[in-house]
């Protein structure tokens, strides 16, 4: 993986007695870890204190809020494809972990997670903030385990960061108790794990089933590509492209793979799902072979399962064996990584173009451009929409940034309408709809990738879930763009009240601070407008302004997201209105 | 998806090797609890590998859950194996103590038959109580319960179920590869996958 490998700091070879902590520290730096993001407290004071003569070597953010923390270590690795490394305290610390490890198991994120832990001798008395953090993260973690004593530490945060990176990445969780922090031990080395008997990373790729499947795809009329995250997971872009453009197979994407294939290529039909583009959705119920690289086939993207593709003959890649049948029934499974599967289906797939199949998918793109996006993008009415937001972001980042998103309507409308240039530029939260999310994410993003623009766009309601954030901006002088898009309600719940509900708004109506002012209090300057002539002139403000920059856009009010594939519908029933 | 008959759900027997592990059990039982499904019997002991331990589980669902389950088991780091088989594919047993009062029994009962008829053991006689024992399947086990019930039944105990699978060709084999960094393929591919082509239909 890209995790590099750097010196360790002044520590000899041979054996030397050093705390846990410290060997904790060396671990870390020895599996590459450039960036914490952490929070300090009683139980992980040791560590803390060896931290400070690492200074150096590990960069500690100091967050505002331990789900800030998290959040920000998943920003960290969805940016740069490293492992997010966090710390907090035994109890409420460890507990604010919660929804980020939730978060990063259902969308895959590699963490690896240090959280201190009462001493060992006072486990189960019910001890000064003692939580069962291992029985309360088994369900949200990869792997989890709780070490009492230091000479664990070398080889348990070894197996750690191999387990957080490999196969299908995922969250772990280390517990360090208060003993096993302090303890000297004689370190003899710390080496990097490649092996666990009983963990296989990937299945071995199957010869007979990559012929099988490019025999459906060479003999396929309508063949059409689904890609998800697992494409980026597995650092196989290149080969992605290359299958497709030899396939000449229209490919639409799941929020979670968005980025993986530029927006403005030319087989790039657009999203899928729920708010998705509107031909994807359609097509699904058209086409002959349905290939699935990468992705889980979320209700979010089947819609109505028994209606879901049931034309079509299923190839799934996919590296998780569990995921293989677990919602749609494949025809040929292709489990394995994608970056060696997807080469060896291009060498036997034939050279093609689908050209009059992929201009059915740009004729209801034309249909969707008349119905939905010309209107959001360029509208006629006098308020601002979230459309046109994001639609003169990309003017001026040309598709450049990285894309932090929220959860909410302004998240389904960036995720639709925000040009993508590059992979590992849409960062959200996909599986789990964590709100709160985009701002500490942002900020690890901006770790993770420090050379390119991050742009967090949040919706009134998300913001106020974790803006205490403001505090880590300010403290570690990031530099992220806020972009709040304020519609004065929590939107998507009030889309489904106006739709699936008589209009009964219930509790969606949310009022805002002055958030210029707040961000003033952060030292952050900050802008709020509310009519169209002020756009472009306040984004380009934000965007040139050395250092984070909070913009507020006041937008419609009761604007709803379209196309949309309403719950228990098919996606063929999917409503431009 | 076709109209279809609904399937039928039936006792499965769910076989996990692991590492002997603080909190897999938990990781396990949750991968039920959060489907809701009902354990009905759950074994777990050293294998006869040192370091490795094996569960037997046993529940009533469909095969399609059965095997989802099975998968997401397996997915488990410190995890190394799990089969499903149906009733008939393994034979299992269930143990059961029963004790009872010295004096009724050898008064009231004609033990020798009792045994004899229930395939029974004594394992313990003292002059206060006597402790039976027998092996068998729910059925048998549960019988001897009805016949000790009027002599006074003081406590009884049945234990999980373990099973052993007819078709498990060259398991002891295949589990001490593991202890190879890099095992034969048969070991490291997932066996679900592998026998696909009889569970799954083109
Ligand atoms: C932590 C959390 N709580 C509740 C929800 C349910 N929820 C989904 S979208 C949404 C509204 C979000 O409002 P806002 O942030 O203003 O975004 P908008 O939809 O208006 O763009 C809510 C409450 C959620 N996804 N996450
Ligand atoms: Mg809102």
């Amino acid at each position: 993986m890209l995790t590099q490998e750097k010196p360790a700091p002044a520590l000899p070879e041979t054996a030397t007695v050093i705390s846990g902590g410290q060997a904790l520290l060396h671990a870390l730096t020895v599996e590459g870890v450039d960036t914490i993001f952490g929070y300090p407290g009683g139980a992980i004071m040791p560590i803390y204190d060896a931290l400070y003569d690492f200074e150096g070597d590990l960069k500690h953010v100091l967050v505002r809020h331990e789900q800030g923390g998290i959040h920000a270590g998943q920003g960290y690795a969805r940016s740069s494809g490293k492992v997010g490394v966090v710390f907090a305290t035994s109890g409420p610390g460890a507990t604010n972990l919660v929804t980020g490890l939730a978060d990063a198991q259902i969308d895959s994120t590699p963490l690896v997670c240090i959280t201190g832990q009462v001493f060992a001798h006072l486990l189960g008395t019910d001890a000064f903030q003692e939580a069962d953090v291992i029985g309360i993260t088994t369900p949200v973690t990869k792997w989890n385990y709780q070490i009492t004593d230091a000479t664990e530490i070398p080889e348990v945060i070894a197996k750690a960061f191999h387990i957080a990176r490999t196969g299908r990445p995922g969250p772990v969780l280390i517990d360090i108790t208060k003993n096993a922090q302090l303890q000297k031990f004689s370190f003899q080395g710390y080496k990097r794990c490649d092996h666990i008997r009983s963990y296989r990373p990937k299945p071995i790729v199957r010869r007979e089933y990559i012929e099988q499947a490019a025999a459906l795809i060479n003999s396929a009329k309508k063949p059409f590509v689904l890609w998800g995250q697992g494409v980026m997971l597995g650092s196989a872009e290149q080969e992605f492209k290359a299958f497709l453009e030899k396939t000449g197979i229209p490919a639409a994407w799941t929020i979670m793979g968005a980025g993986a294939l530029p927006s403005d290529h030319p087989q790039n039909v657009g999203m899928l799902g729920m708010h998705g583009n509107y031909g994807p959705n359609v097509m699904t119920n058209e086409c002959d072979v349905l290939i699935a690289i990468g992705m889980r086939f979320d209700d979010r993207v089947t819609g109505r399962l028994d209606k879901y593709a049931k034309q079509a003959q299923i190839i799934h890649l996919d590296i998780d064996p569990a995921e293989i049948d677990k919602n749609v029934k494949t025809t040929v499974p292709v489990w394995g990584d994608c970056k060696e599967t997807l080469p060896l289906l291009t060498q036997l797939v034939e050279a093609k173009q689908h050209s009059e199949w992929l201009a059915k998918f740009r004729e209801f793109e034309q249909k969707e451009i008349d119905a939905v996006i010309r209107e959001e993008l360029f509208p006629t009415s006098e308020e601002m929409t979230m459309g046109e937001v994001i639609q003169q972001l990309n003017e001026l980042t040309k598709g450049e940034a990285i894309i932090v998103t929220d959860v909410g309507q302004h998240q389904m409308v960036a995720c639709r309408y925000a040009k993508l240039n590059h992979t590992r530029s849409n960062i959200t939260s996909g599986g789990l709809g964590t709100m709160g999310f985009a701002l500490p994410a942002a900020i690890g993003a901006k770790f993770g990738a420090p050379n390119r623009t991050v742009v967090a766009v949040i919706g009134d309601g998300g913001v106020q879930m974790t803006i205490q954030e403001l505090g880590t901006i300010m403290q570690s002088g990031v530099d992220v763009k806020i972009l709040i898009l304020n519609n004065q309600f929590l939107g998507m719940v009030r889309q489904w009240q106006e739709l699936f509900h008589e209009r009964r708004y219930s509790f969606v109506d949310i009022t805002s601070p002055d958030y210029v002012q707040v961000a003033k209090g952060y030292g952050i300057p900050g802008k709020s407008i509310n009519q169209r002539e002020d756009l472009t002139g306040a984004l380009q403000e934000m965007l040139a302004h050395p250092g984070s920059f909070l913009l507020e856009v006041m937008v419609t009010k009761e604007n709803n997201v379209f196309p949309m594939v309403p719950q228990g519908c098919s996606v063929s029933e999917i409503r431009l209105k | 998806m076709p109209e279809q008959a609904p399937i039928e759900k039936e006792e499965y027997n769910i076989t996990v090797y692991t590492e002997n592990h603080v909190g897999l059990l938990n990781r396990i039982a949750m991968i039920f609890t959060r489907r809701k499904i009902n354990i009905d019997s759950l074994n777990t002991s050293p294998s006869e590998i040192e370091g490795i331990h094996r569960f037997n589980i046993v529940i009533n669902e469909t095969e399609e859950v059965v095997s989802k389950i099975a998968r997401q088991i397996e997915k488990q780091v410190e995890v190394l194996k799990v089969y499903y088989n149906t009733n008939e594919d393994v034979i299992w047993q269930e143990m059961a103590l029963y004790k009872v009062p010295t004096d009724v029994i050898a008064e009231k009962a004609k033990v020798e038959r009792l045994l004899r008829e229930n395939g029974a053991r004594v394992v313990v006689i003292r002059k206060d109580y006597t402790v039976f024992e027998t092996t068998g399947h729910r059925e048998e086990t549960d019988n001897l319960i009805k016949v000790l019930q009027p002599f006074g039944l003081i406590e009884f105990v049945r234990s999980a179920r373990i099973a052993i699978i007819k078709s498990s060709d060259g398991f002891n084999r295949k589990l001490r590869e593991f202890e190879r960094t890099e095992p034969g393929q048969e070991v490291v591919e997932n066996e679900f996958l592998n026998s696909r082509e009889k569970v799954f239909s083109m």
